[in-house]
């Protein structure tokens, strides 16, 4: 069996599962935000009624980040509907927006307070759930309504995925990033080539990225079409992990037998920087090819690309120089931010290299502009910008304005494009 | 569940890869689909973020749509997992969607809330209908009929999740099956 069936098999209780099978699955962890979650508990408490109780508090983590720094009333009120459900059901792993225990985005944040750990299941009601595949558990994203069928029961029915297979070989070179390799992945299988399925990451490339890099990878899965994307545990995911949680858990791997309904195999240092050009994640065109694009903005940030390394490498590209157009940090969370003042590259924080080069004031820790959000959020478009951003979808309105283009890109690529006002290849620079 | 077999009217005729910020764009996901009031919102901003060369999709003066069956290509529903989606056609008045494939989520969600029909068509079908177009679904005998000159078109079977809509959805099926109290 892949890692992915070996997972689902023994929180379902069976000894072997097969692509294809429905089973009842174990949901480790539970995972919701201030956007699914209200209308998640509405549902527990329509179903199982109102004085019922969720499966289990410590399997429940709630981390508003959507909809935090606005003056929208309703998105208040949900906030505070998650906070009287916290007080009703003694909920530990709530995050207050507002208090000292706020974190920002999600998925950023769930690795951090080690409440991702390998080999178990996690269902979140957002599709980038698929991120914490990163540190070998089995993740995915999930609506409300089975978000509320897990609240009150601890299980869900699920099809097992059959496993797609990459294996990145090759020395990554330094001027591309994770990023880059995803949106290759993508732009070669297309937004539905993983329809269903597993996305595995293997090879000596990826055992060379970091555990933020690997995020990264299994982050866009889902832009794919992945059920889940999955990185197999080694030395580097136990170390970040246990210095994370005192929880035991216990790593799962694919047999060398297991059964890949498809390979495919790269040599990453043959690779060149690349973008996903409007309005599709697979729309692929190598970085340098696009330098004829004028740009209006630049935008770093969110589950993908806002974690503290996307900073390090925007930083590595923007010291000592200015940006051309206007340029919007938004780390993902408070450990990112409090990053920004900690990490030095020649002596200068990476906060005081990105005021040094003219970017906007930083903006605090949430998903902010990557996916649009009310009227008021910080980087919001408003008309027909063009935009380079380290996010994970370029849908038509997907920043807010429906006549703005957005091409994704690595921290690199934005950086250097930030630098030029065209998209630009880091190489350049 | 909408519990009709047949389910006839105009359709409203979309392409492949119609996505979750174009069924239902971000700025109305402060709406709780729990709250009857903000249920028939999400309903008046379905397909909302659409580019202006489409039609309206919820037209009706009371904020439903005149369009009980969407047409869609390939990967319907790819991107985020809000169930807002699915729900936003439902509360709409919309019945089915008839796609060539589904986005995983989109599906799941569509048959988890019984908001509406994810059918999968054996051939592509956007050329084959104009928004307008009067159609035509026949759920038990898996067939859309454009009205105009009777062409019927197959759907695929339902498969595994036959069950689940047949019940009306997730928690009506898991009380089916003695998952959960009735």
């Amino acid at each position: 069996m892949t890692i992915t069936e070996k997972i689902l098999a023994r929180e379902s209780g069976a000894k072997i599962v097969s692509p294809g099978d429905n089973i009842w699955v174990n949901a480790g962890m539970l995972l919701t935000h201030d956007v699914c979650g209200p209308g998640t508990i509405g549902i527990f408490h329509r179903e199982f009624g109102k004085d019922a109780k969720v499966f289990d508090r410590e399997k429940i983590v709630i981390l508003p980040d959507h909809y935090i720094f606005t003056a929208d009333e309703k998105a208040h009120r949900n906030v505070d509907t998650l906070r009287a459900f916290v007080k009703e059901q003694g909920l530990p792993y709530f995050y207050d927006p507002g208090t000292a225990s706020y974190c920002g985005v999600c998925h950023v944040a769930m690795p951090e307070l080690g409440h991702v750990r390998p080999g178990e299941t996690i269902f979140g009601t957002d599709s980038h759930t698929c991120t914490h595949g990163a540190l070998g558990a089995f993740s995915t994203g999930i609506g409300n309504t089975d978000a509320g069928f897990i609240m009150g029961t601890g299980k869900l029915l699920i099809k097992v995925p059959p496993t797609l297979r990459f294996v990145l070989d090759g020395e990554l070179p330094p001027y591309l990033s994770a990023k880059d390799l995803i949106l290759h992945i993508i732009g070669d299988i297309g937004v539905d080539g993983a329809t269903y399925c597993a996305m595995e990451f293997t090879g000596s490339a990826i055992d060379a990225l970091s555990i933020e890099e690997r995020f990264t990878i299994c982050n866009m899965a889902v832009e794919a079409g992945a059920k889940n994307g999955i990185i197999a545990p080694d030395l580097k995911t136990l170390a970040y992990v246990k210095s994370r949680t005192q929880k035991p858990f216990e790593p799962l791997y694919s047999d060398p037998d297991a059964k890949f309904a498809a390979e495919r195999r790269y040599d990453v240092s043959k690779l060149e920087p690349v973008v996903a050009k409007p309005h599709l994640p697979d729309n692929k065109a190598l970085a340098r090819a696009c330098r004829d694009v004028r740009i209006d903005q630049v935008y770093i940030g969110s589950c993908t690309g806002g974690k503290l390394e996307d900073f390090v490498m925007a930083a590595k590209i923007m010291k000592g120089r200015k940006v051309a157009v206007r340029t919007l940090l938004v780390p993902a969370t408070r450990q990112v931010e409090k990053g920004l003042d900690e990490t030095k590259i020649g002596g200068q924080s990476l906060r005081q290299i990105f005021e040094a080069a003219g970017v906007e004031p930083i903006a605090p820790p949430s998903c902010a502009a990557c996916l649009g959000g009310p009227v008021d959020t910080f980087g919001r478009t408003k008309g027909n910008e063009v935009v380079v951003s380290t996010t994970n979808r370029n849908f038509i309105g997907r920043m807010g304005s429906k006549e703005s283009q957005i091409y994704l890109a690595s921290p690199y690529t934005a950086a250097a494009s930030a630098l030029t006002g065209h998209i630009t290849d880091p190489r350049d620079i | 569940m909408p519990n009709e077999t047949l389910i006839r009217g105009p359709v409203y005729v979309l392409e492949d890869n119609i996505d979750t910020d174009l069924l239902i764009p971000a700025c109305y996901l402060n709406l709780v689909p729990t709250i009857p009031e903000e249920y028939r919102k999400l309903g008046s901003y379905a397909l909302a973020g659409l580019p202006g060369t489409f039609p309206k999709f919820a037209s009706n003066p009371d904020g439903t749509t005149p369009y009980p069956i969407v047409i869609g290509g390939r990967n319907f529903g790819c991107g985020s997992s809000r169930e807002h989606a699915p729900i936003a056609l439902g509360a709409a008045g919309a019945k089915a969607v008839v796609a060539e494939s589904y986005a995983r989520i989109f599906f799941r969600n569509s048959v988890a809330t019984g908001e509406i029909f994810p059918l999968e068509s054996e051939k592509r079908l956007c050329g084959e209908f104009k928004t307008g177009d009067l159609a035509e679904v026949d759920i038990a005998k898996s067939t859309v009929t454009r009205l105009s000159d009777g062409a019927v078109f197959a759907l695929k079977p339902v498969g595994a999740v036959a069950p689940v809509i047949a019940a009306g959805g997730m928690f009506a099926y898991a009380r089916e099956i003695g998952m959960i109290k009735k």
